[in-house]
């Protein structure tokens, strides 16, 4: 997932009848599957959750830009160049929708800027990890994205009007992506023996990351029960990361890859792969910022912010006088 | 960071002969750069043929508290539906 740990109230979820007469008319729009459209009332609580959801992901949007952006100068044809910045291009609009939807919350995109640059806002752990070789962009597209639709696809029956409709023109995208990647990761596995080791050893390193992006396991998910109640949280870590695994082995065996875990297995009884655990401690240190790549992601950020302040001052100016002139003229 | 880009709020005209309809929001300088934006934004998959940008703080909503008053009046006039009056089949098509 995208928003891989997001604190929610903290709180066990309040009963109807504990609520008041807002907060139970609200809590019964969300039960009924009505949408919640930005100016009605809302707690405070699912405001305040819905701002770091979707912060999180819009940041994690932005910041997934730099480690394929790594590879557009080069791509090994024009034709994978172009595909490439039209896929990083897309990530950047997948990133302005999300922040769209968070300002009707009364969040500024400035806020939200700073909150990512000063570090306190998280993005998906998955984006501190390098992108070593050109396979790295096909496992990025089969693996990170193809995880990213198995979140995002609940999340278009999402409470929130405006994340919602921002998830559902993201869905639509998102599956260009995973193709895509899928079809770099076919075109080496195709390849020389040489070809096809790079295809494994991408898959090797983005193996677990991938599993980790659903967030920690459902035992030791403390926000998961509120977001749930809200309806800004469908289904369950576990849950969505079993679904991944069990469409994703079979897409590696067709690839002739193997995914690099020894206790995968097909469970005949549960209809559905055993497989081993991401390390989690690595997680926990990859959100703390200790990971591969935190460093240079965040000052990539930060660079970008600080450089393009004069263009977007000057933007601002020229607009400010161009106005001034048509006033001064009628 | 005070310095920020206003507001925008991006409509597209999908096909000819359709109505423009709400497709999102944008931060821009100006009007120019925000259908410039809106270009990039929201069609790159040939979604539109004109793009209309207005500023978001010049537009005036109902609020939400408003909905029965303004909206639950129209619920009891069944009359305004076509429905609601039975024409005898031999008539034909109405």
């Amino acid at each position: 997932m995208y928003a891989q740990m997001v604190k929610s109230t903290g709180e066990r979820v309040k009963a109807l009848d504990e609520m008041g007469p807002e907060e139970r008319a609200f809590q019964e729009r969300v039960d009924a599957d009505i949408k919640i459209e930005p100016k009605d009332w809302m707690p405070e609580g699912y405001r305040k959750t819905l701002v770091r959801q979707i912060g999180q992901h819009a940041h994690s949007e932005i910041v997934g830009q730099l480690p394929e952006g790594n590879w557009i100068t080069r791509a090994p044809t024009l034709d994978r160049k172009a595909i490439l910045i039209a896929k990083v291009q897309d990530e950047a609009g997948h990133g302005l929708y999300l922040y769209c939807a968070a300002e009707t919350l009364g969040v500024s995109r400035d806020e939200m800027t700073e909150e990512l640059l000063s570090g306190k806002a998280k993005y998906s752990s998955i984006f501190n990890y390098p992108t070593l070789t050109w396979a790295d962009i096909g496992a990025i597209g089969w693996l990170v994205d193809g995880a990213a639709i198995m979140n995002q696809v609940p999340l278009q029956r999402c409470s929130y009007g405006p994340y919602s409709r921002a998830m559902i023109r993201i869905c639509k995208e998102e599956s260009f992506h995973q193709r895509q990647g899928y079809d770099i990761m076919m075109r080496l596995c195709e390849g020389t023996a040489e070809q096809k080791e790079m295809a494994q050893d991408a898959l090797n390193r983005f193996w677990q990351p991938a599993l980790m992006m659903f967030g920690p396991s459902d035992k030791d998910s403390v926000h998961s029960a509120q977001s749930m109640a809200w309806k800004i949280k469908q289904n369950s870590n576990d849950e969505l990361r079993q679904k991944f695994v069990d469409q994703t082995a079979p897409q590696a065996e067709y690839l002739g890859l193997n995914v690099p875990d020894p206790d995968l297995k097909w469970n005949e009884e549960k209809q559905g792969y055993d497989f081993s655990e991401p390390d989690w401690n690595e997680f926990y240190e990859v959100l703390k910022g200790n990971g591969p790549c935190n460093k240079e992601r965040m000052e990539a950020r930060q660079k970008a912010w600080n450089e393009g302040a004069w263009f977007r001052d000057g933007l601002m100016a020229n607009a400010k006088k161009k106005k001034a002139r048509r006033m001064a003229a009628e | 960071m005070k310095n920020e880009w206003p507001l925008w709020e991006v409509f597209i005209r999908g096909q000819h002969g359709l109505a423009h309809r709400h497709f999102g929001s944008l931060h821009a300088p100006d009007a120019e750069m925000a259908i410039k934006n809106a270009r990039d934004v929201y069609t790159r998959r040939n979604e539109g043929v004109s793009i209309w940008v207005v500023k978001a703080s010049d537009i005036a909503a109902s609020s939400p508290g408003d909905k029965e008053p303004l909206f639950e009046p129209s619920n009891s006039k069944i009359y305004r539906h076509p429905t609601f009056y039975d024409i005898p089949d031999e008539v034909g098509h109405m």
